[in-house]
């Protein structure tokens, strides 16, 4: 259980150091929401209509995007020093599972978000709400799994954010797929029961994607 | 590398003159009896069938070398050795250029069958993402300075795309209906392999392009260990 309470005291660790170094949450949040803004007045201006299609695609690709850049600094902004102290204090998979589930939490925040100020600035077409957070909140999971281990092992590379994109990308591309699959889904309003086996697929990639971050990190992490 | 100087062969230059040989010997069988052997006739294929003696191999091949790559980069991180990583970059590196003659294989049968050489086919797609995939790799070897810290990091990635890249190959294809031999009722390989006249090319073809594969990567991995052998003397 000594675990469980490393990870708790990693997750407030997280919180307090965004707390307190206000910039990063606050830059992510202004960085969204000047994304959105953009693909309003590139696409949208002048005929409100968007094509559903265009809307999903586009509402996954921002949160991508942000997200991306939102996980990123996890690893880069520590520096070599403070990681050493974790390492004689805590578990390497403490630090992984920890890292994991903040940033899957800031994710999940970055989502809703994206979809409100998405659905202020154009319109909002989902007719089954219900399945569109669910599908955030597991699609959330895989995207903050792969993005952790990658940005782990971006921090140690040369030009970290561009090596960042090219790792996770392609990586990423089973999660994204399932998830702009069952979000059209829940646009269009079909029955749950359409959805039951994408969003079992979606939670069986995530549980993978999690499990090898789970795995593989000790192995990152001892330098 | 210590060797018998008294009989000057070993059981290993034996072996190593089998494969090696036998590589080359499958290798022209396949270039002539791929092109010149009788095939059915069918509908639409007609000769481009004969892409089954050099696409497919090449797949299945450079899916084999980086199947070598992944196991190389997990012996890597429990063994530690440095060699290990060598291998793990080697095979990557001769997977990707398999995988790149398969892709350019693949899309000369389909400009004849399919009608065009890029019809961004699930299949297709799926292929891109593995090669960007290794590509990645390649290029986070080259953003690491080499030692320890490149091996490990990079074994990491190794393990982890290949993870992930196994539920993409199931996946992917299903979302959309699939052209591609073998997907979407399509008949595949196993269609014709009633016809014995395809499977006598077509197995010593696998063996003969896993073998040409294998072959060049561990001729990289000999010469990458004499640089470092060089680098150790100069240091």
């Amino acid at each position: 259980m000594r675990v469980l309470k490393e990870i708790g005291g990693l997750i407030s660790k997280e919180l307090i150091l965004e707390w307190r170094q206000a910039y990063a949450i606050n830059s992510i949040l202004l960085y969204l929401g000047s994304v959105v803004f953009i693909c309003y007045l590139s696409i949208g201006i002048g005929n409100n209509q968007l094509n559903p299609i265009i809307w999903n695609a586009l509402y996954w690709i921002i949160l991508l995007f942000v997200a991306v850049n939102g996980v990123a600094k996890s690893f880069m902004l520590e520096g070599k020093g403070r990681m050493l102290y974790y390492y004689s204090l805590v578990s390497p998979v403490a630090v992984i599972i920890s890292k994991i589930v903040y940033n899957s939490f800031l994710t999940i925040l970055l989502a809703l978000l994206g979809l409100a100020a998405y659905s202020f600035i154009m319109s909002n077409p989902v007719q089954d709400m219900q399945l569109f957070i669910i599908n955030i909140l597991l699609a959330s999971l895989g995207f903050a799994g792969v993005l952790t281990l990658t940005s782990g092992i971006a921090a140690k590379a040369r030009n970290s954010a561009t090596i960042m994109s090219i790792l996770s990308f392609p990586v990423i591309i089973p999660v994204l797929l399932m998830a702009i699959k069952i979000s059209k889904n829940a646009m269009d309003g079909l029955d749950v029961s359409v959805s039951t086996k994408p969003l079992m697929t979606l939670g069986a990639i995530d549980v993978l994607i999690v499990m090898t971050a789970i795995i593989l990190f000790p192995y990152l992490w001892r330098s | 590398m210590k060797k018998n100087t008294t009989s000057g062969i070993t059981a290993g230059d034996i072996w190593n003159y089998i494969w090696k040989g036998g590589t080359v010997v499958l290798l022209f069988y396949v270039l002539i009896a791929g092109l010149l052997n009788d095939v059915p006739r069918l509908a639409i294929l007609n000769e481009t069938i004969r892409a089954l003696h050099f696409h497919v191999p090449m797949w299945f091949s450079m899916i084999i070398l980086f199947t070598i790559s992944m196991v190389s980069s997990i012996m890597y991180l429990t063994k530690g050795r440095q060699s290990l990583d060598v291998t793990a970059s080697a095979f990557v590196n001769m997977g990707l250029v398999l995988g790149t003659l398969g892709l350019v294989t693949g899309m000369a049968w389909a400009k004849y069958t399919w009608g065009e050489p890029w019809s961004n086919d699930p299949k297709q797609l799926m292929s891109l993402i593995a090669m960007a995939i290794y590509l990645a790799y390649v290029i986070l070897r080259m953003a690491i300075p080499a030692g320890d810290e490149r091996a490990r990091v990079s074994a990491v990635f190794n393990i982890f795309a290949f993870a992930v890249m196994i539920p993409l190959l199931f996946i992917l294809p299903r979302l959309t209906d699939s052209l591609h031999p073998g997907n979407g009722g399509n008949p595949g390989f196993n269609a014709y392999d009633l016809d014995s006249k395809l499977r006598v090319v077509f197995y010593p073809a696998v063996i003969a392009w896993t073998g040409l594969g294998i072959w060049i990567s561990t001729l990289q991995v000999r010469m990458q260990k004499i640089r470092l052998q060089i680098e150790d003397l100069d240091a």
